[in-house]
């Protein structure tokens, strides 16, 4: 294959781990790999050119505005200017979906979705999307002409260097976006934080409906904290407003896959499911012996979070 | 204050999904109901609306089969009425399809705002939002955790990787809204009486102007080209608490070198 484009996404001059697994997966598959980028592109020009981008389009700063409109009018202008790839492939993530979703507006092509392995078959790419919570896999090849759009999980492949030389920076302007650009960021917060990001961290610790109410959610950060880990939620508990959105595992959030996943109080929905079976190993403690999760656990324990996790704290707390 | 919500009619997520064996699609002959992600939608709504004090809710909803279950159950929770784009030629829609019967139907409706869930819990691709807004020609916010409506503009938290963004936007708008934005309500035996008699609106794709070759399964520009069962994980033990099943958690993080 020809040439990809990597939707690469970063924060000053640090690139998401996202993008640079992407860029990794994208050289096994083309001659040609290039990121775009909604930023200045010299920040960045020597990381994604160690992951083996050649060139970086960058828009540059796109100053309150938010990355959908602009990113995908920039890189449909280029396309229209007869520089195009043969795909792009975008991130499942905030930013990720909004430009896809712009781009397949645009160029009048479907977004292969999910997407947790990509392949080239007889020319073209084949993007493999789990359904069901994982139980079934389904690919789907890009088979219309033009540019191929694909949006990929994030953890799908591993990010590694390839030892290139930074990126030539390339302009890449944004068109007038009429109406479609106004949306405009006021204001910035970062939640704080401590330990391991969720997608990033060894050990996952995660809650469910089964801890009861929302004040017990304490013992899982608690858990986590121990471990060296992040706390993590089923989709039930996020949805009755006891923890924030951004602890979600599952189908909608975080994917995550760490040494150790401890679920607890999580009778394991599919939607769960698919976000954490990709962990190396798996613990579950529910009351439920027939709850979906046991399906899957390295060890299960038929019990009471109330009484299990208290005593496993205890337990640690006496060993440091 | 118009507020259109989009609403997804799925076949039930406790039930164990099915791929149509000629198409490789998701089964979807079955009775449908409201897709939990969109009764966020649907109670923000409400509460912009009542808010404003003037001004209707109307859902906008698309399926082959003229399915209104689900809508009824998002038009008893206080919706005003309801667009179903019916079609036989829908079977099979992907995304971007569904965006342009949805952008059609939406356009028809003359909205201040558009909701939608992030994404459904069926076909979870997370783009429709934002397609429909490109199509539309309208700003967006996607991921919103919280929202609030002042003078012609929404003020949006807008989740993103470490924290939020607070996002101000002119109307009319596509915004999507996360799980948690606010709690929906439950339809009370007079919502449920009511919405037998609310104004459901059942329309073709011909009325909003469009050909079978924009939309289905052919107008897709994809192909599924294989269907295989995952590999299995293996259960691994089980074992059931005493008092002291602690000790083999322990145990087992020790042998992994956590602890």
């Amino acid at each position: 294959m020809g040439t990809i484009w990597v939707f690469a996404e970063a924060s000053g001059d640090k690139v998401a781990t996202i993008s640079l697994e992407l860029l990794t997966r994208a050289r096994e598959l083309a001659d040609t790999v290039e990121a775009v980028v909604g930023t200045d592109g010299e920040p960045v020009a020597a990381e994604l050119g160690a992951h083996g981008a050649t060139t970086v389009h960058a828009t540059g700063d796109l100053g309150d505005g938010l990355a959908g409109p602009a990113v995908a009018s920039a890189i449909a202008a280029a396309i229209e200017g007869g520089n195009a790839p043969d795909a792009v492939l975008f991130g499942t993530t905030y930013d990720g979906r909004d430009v896809a979703g712009r781009l397949s507006v645009k160029l009048g092509a479907p977004v292969i979705t999910n997407v947790v392995e990509l392949e080239q078959a007889n020319g073209s790419l084949v993007g493999t999307e789990p359904v069901f919570g994982g139980t079934v896999n389904v690919s789907t090849r890009f088979n219309g002409s033009g540019v191929g759009l694909f949006l990929v999980r994030p953890k799908s492949f591993a990010a590694e260097e390839s030892g290139g030389g930074p990126a030539v920076v390339s302009a890449l302007p944004v068109p007038d976006l009429g109406a479609a650009g106004a949306a405009r960021v006021v204001d910035r917060f970062a939640e704080e934080s401590s330990g391991p990001k969720l997608d990033e961290a060894g050990v996952v610790v995660s809650g469910g409906r089964g801890l009861g109410e929302a004040e017990k959610y304490s013992m899982i950060e608690d858990l986590a904290k121990l471990l060296g880990g992040a706390a993590g939620a089923s989709r039930a508990i996020v949805d009755a407003g006891w923890v924030p959105y951004s602890h979600q595992v599952g189908q909608t959030g975080k994917v995550v896959k760490p040494d150790v996943y401890v679920a607890c109080g999580i009778s394991g929905a599919t939607q769960h499911m698919v976000g954490m079976k990709g962990s190396k190993n798996i613990i579950a403690i529910n009351k439920d012996a027939e709850a979906p999760i046991f399906g899957i656990a390295d060890l299960g324990v038929v019990g009471d979070v109330h009484k299990v996790i208290p005593k496993l704290i205890e337990a640690l707390q006496a060993r440091s | 204050m118009d507020i259109v919500v989009c609403v997804k009619q799925i076949p039930d997520p406790a039930d164990p999904g099915e791929l149509d064996s000629e198409t490789n699609t998701l089964k979807r002959d079955m009775k449908l109901i409201m897709d939990e992600s969109d009764s966020y939608g649907v109670e923000m709504a409400l509460q912009l609306r009542d808010a404003a004090g003037e001004g209707e809710v109307t859902l906008v909803s698309m399926a082959p089969n003229e399915e209104v279950n689900g809508l009824r159950s998002a038009l008893a929770m206080g919706a005003d009425k309801a667009i179903l784009v019916s079609d036989e030629a829908l079977a099979g829609t992907d995304a971007l399809g569904t965006a342009r019967v949805l952008a059609a139907a939406i356009a028809r409706a003359q909205a201040d705002l558009i909701l939608a869930a992030t994404e459904s819990s069926d076909g979870y691709t997370g783009t429709v939002p934002e397609q429909v807004a490109e199509l539309l020609g309208l700003p967006s916010v996607t991921f919103a955790k919280e929202i609030q409506a002042e003078g012609g503009e929404v003020l949006v938290k807008r989740q993103t990787e470490d924290g939020y963004d607070q996002v101000r936007c002119p109307l009319p708008a596509v915004v999507s809204v996360t799980a948690g934005v606010v709690e929906p309500r439950y339809p009370s035996f007079k919502g449920i009486m009511a919405a037998k008699s609310k104004p459901m609106d059942q329309v073709g794709i011909g009325d909003l102007g469009l050909s079978p070759d924009q939309v289905g399964w052919a107008g897709g520009g994809q192909e599924i080209t294989d269907v295989s069962p995952a590999p299995e994980r293996e259960a691994g033990e089980l074992i059931t608490d005493e008092g002291d099943a602690h000790e083999s958690i322990i145990a087992l993080l020790e042998e992994l070198r956590i602890v």
